[in-house]
């Protein structure tokens, strides 16, 4: 008896902080969707009125909500696949019996996830400045014209891509690793014995074996980066023409800029909601692959 | 055989040639965020761009606390980060034991609510959040940015799998020596737990010290800001001061890469640790 109550008082103060802070917010988040919460509802709560479905049906009418959830899976459909890419091909050269100071690559290589987010996006703007920029110089040196990255709608969600993949694909590249040094080296014998080629092997039991890791980080990779944010906010402003306006851009515009709390919080759900449904398809889609 | 060793010596050269191009593509921005921060004013902005300080100066940092104020932001960063710290350690690997080895009703129900509300992006929860804290008195507060932050799933999760594996009979025998629950937490559990309580605290203070969008919702007084939400304003009003926003990145994100390459083998550790799956 004494055990169980000394076993509430440990966990009672967390899951305080949590059922308050978080579990309470959330409902309430669906409750105030449902409502015209704004700044008049801010400044007396007798102006709330209730308006059922109607902040969503409002959003779904409303063309930068669009380009906003349009902006935000272009940066999800080409950013995902190139960031997994990259950590796995890192994560295969790192893995190789014939690196040299592996400690220190992987340290260098990870370096970026560990930074802070708002500083080194600072510094890549100033990088993909057009005209004293590093990366135009660059495209000098290789005889490529240059490129306008955050002043062109065309290229400035490219160029946030690209900046996210340098600053996150570390993370993923751990992981694989991790997962490369538990295949059981006995599989690779047997394979070189059976005469097998390195592509064979790579393709025959490298892939095989890291294929529930890669299923497993791509599902967090893509919720990450639906939640696409501060690259934003620091680098473009939503702009050009309103090229880099993501889904939580907009919620943030729209909440604590022209503060229409209700519809701020639709908008909220509505992600939640799709990446819920992203990340439910992708576990089916990995069950029924590996279903017998 | 002669021709084997060559190949494996041009393919050794290869795998290190590609890794040493790609941690200088990984490293090269943060090495001219230095040399550029210890530039005289335009100098970064020459044609051609100059890659190292012609003479080094430290004038951008003077320039950053005595103008800018991001002193202020410094303190405000530090003492944020030690509080989350030290409070949602202390909470989540209280609670995060307890679920691994104490009994309770829906104990694990809880857990596998908790597990599942992973899946809510905490973005979910911030306009309500704010409103809270608003009627709490907490909006630009210090105490906005760490009241909800005092416990997290994540640690709870974290520090529940690696508490799985006490021994019980190391529990049972202190419970016979007739040790209270809360002693056994203290000279038993706490010790055993070392390694992870260092992950996590490493983790907390990384993730806390990084954070941008909750601190720039719920702090809106300069005096106020933590150095991410100082220093993305500071470049809205100085776009074209680079050597001072080189200054100021280097304040925001030496730190965490200090604390990083220290503590490395704990964070890698939990990396590990928390993206494995139940």
């Amino acid at each position: 008896m004494r055990a169980r109550v000394a076993a509430w008082c440990f966990v009672a103060p967390a899951l305080f902080v949590i059922g308050v802070f978080f579990f309470v917010p959330v409902l309430a988040a669906l409750a105030m969707s449902l409502t015209d919460f704004d700044i008049y509802a801010l400044a007396d709560v007798r102006n709330l009125r209730l308006v059922g479905l109607g902040n969503y049906v409002q959003l779904l009418r409303t063309p930068l909500f669009w380009q906003a959830f349009g902006n935000t899976l272009y940066f999800v459909v080409v950013g995902v696949p190139l960031s997994i890419v990259v950590s796995f091909g890192a994560a295969l050269l790192l893995h190789s019996p014939l690196v040299r100071f592996r400690g220190v690559f992987r340290t260098a290589l990870f370096a970026p996830v560990v930074t802070t987010l708002v500083a080194v996006a600072v510094i890549w703007r100033y990088l993909f400045n057009p005209d004293y920029g590093l990366l135009n110089y660059a495209l000098d040196g290789v005889g490529i014209p240059r490129v306008d990255w955050l002043g062109d709608p065309h290229w400035a969600m490219p160029a946030i891509i690209l900046f996210a993949v340098w600053k996150n694909f570390g993370y993923n590249m751990i992981i694989f690793l991790a997962g490369l040094q538990s295949i059981p080296p006995p599989l690779y014998e047997a394979a070189r014995v059976d005469g097998a080629s390195a592509w064979r092997q790579f393709r025959h039991i490298t892939l095989p074996m890291l294929a529930p890791i890669v299923a497993m980080v791509n599902v967090l990779t893509i919720a990450g980066y639906f939640q696409l944010f501060a690259e934003p906010y620091v680098m473009t402003q939503g702009g050009p023409l309103q090229s880099t306006v993501s889904v939580l851009y907009f919620m943030y515009e729209e909440g604590f800029k022209w503060w229409n709390l209700g519809s701020a919080s639709a908008v909220a759900f509505l992600l939640f909601l799709f990446i819920f449904g992203v990340t439910a398809l992708q576990l089916r889609l990995t069950r029924w692959q590996y279903a017998p | 055989m002669a021709v084997c060793s060559v190949t494996r010596g041009v393919a050794g050269l290869l795998v290190n040639g590609l890794l040493l191009g790609a941690a200088m593509v990984t490293i090269a921005p943060l090495a001219w965020m230095v040399s550029v921060s210890l530039m005289s004013p335009g100098d970064a902005t020459m044609v051609p761009p100059a890659l190292l300080p012609r003479r080094t100066t430290f004038g951008n940092y003077a320039e950053l606390f005595a103008r800018a104020g991001m002193g202020r932001s410094v303190l405000n960063s530090v003492v944020l980060t030690a509080a989350v710290t030290l409070v949602s350690l202390l909470f989540n690997v209280a609670a995060g034991y307890a679920f691994a080895k104490l009994r309770f009703a829906g104990r694990d129900r809880i857990f596998k609510l908790l597990l599942g509300a992973l899946v809510i992006p905490a973005q979910v929860a911030m306009v309500p959040l704010f409103l809270m804290l608003k009627q709490l008195g907490l909006v630009n507060s210090y105490g906005g940015v760490i009241v909800p932050a005092m416990a997290s799933i994540f640690g709870i999760f974290l520090v529940r799998q690696y508490a799985l594996t006490i021994p019980d009979d190391l529990l049972e025998a202190a419970r016979i020596d007739g040790a209270s629950e809360f002693r056994i937490f203290r000279s038993v559990v706490v010790p055993v737990l070392t390694p992870i309580i260092v992950t996590l605290a490493v983790f907390t203070s990384l993730g806390t010290w990084n954070d941008f969008m909750w601190p720039l919702i719920v702090l809106n007084d300069r005096e106020l800001y933590t150095l991410p939400v100082a220093l993305a304003s500071l470049s809205r009003e100085h776009v074209q001061d680079t050597e001072l926003m080189m200054a100021g990145s280097v304040l925001t994100t030496l730190p965490v890469l200090l604390v990083f390459l220290l503590l490395q083998r704990f964070y890698m550790q939990g990396l590990m640790l928390g993206s494995v799956k139940e």
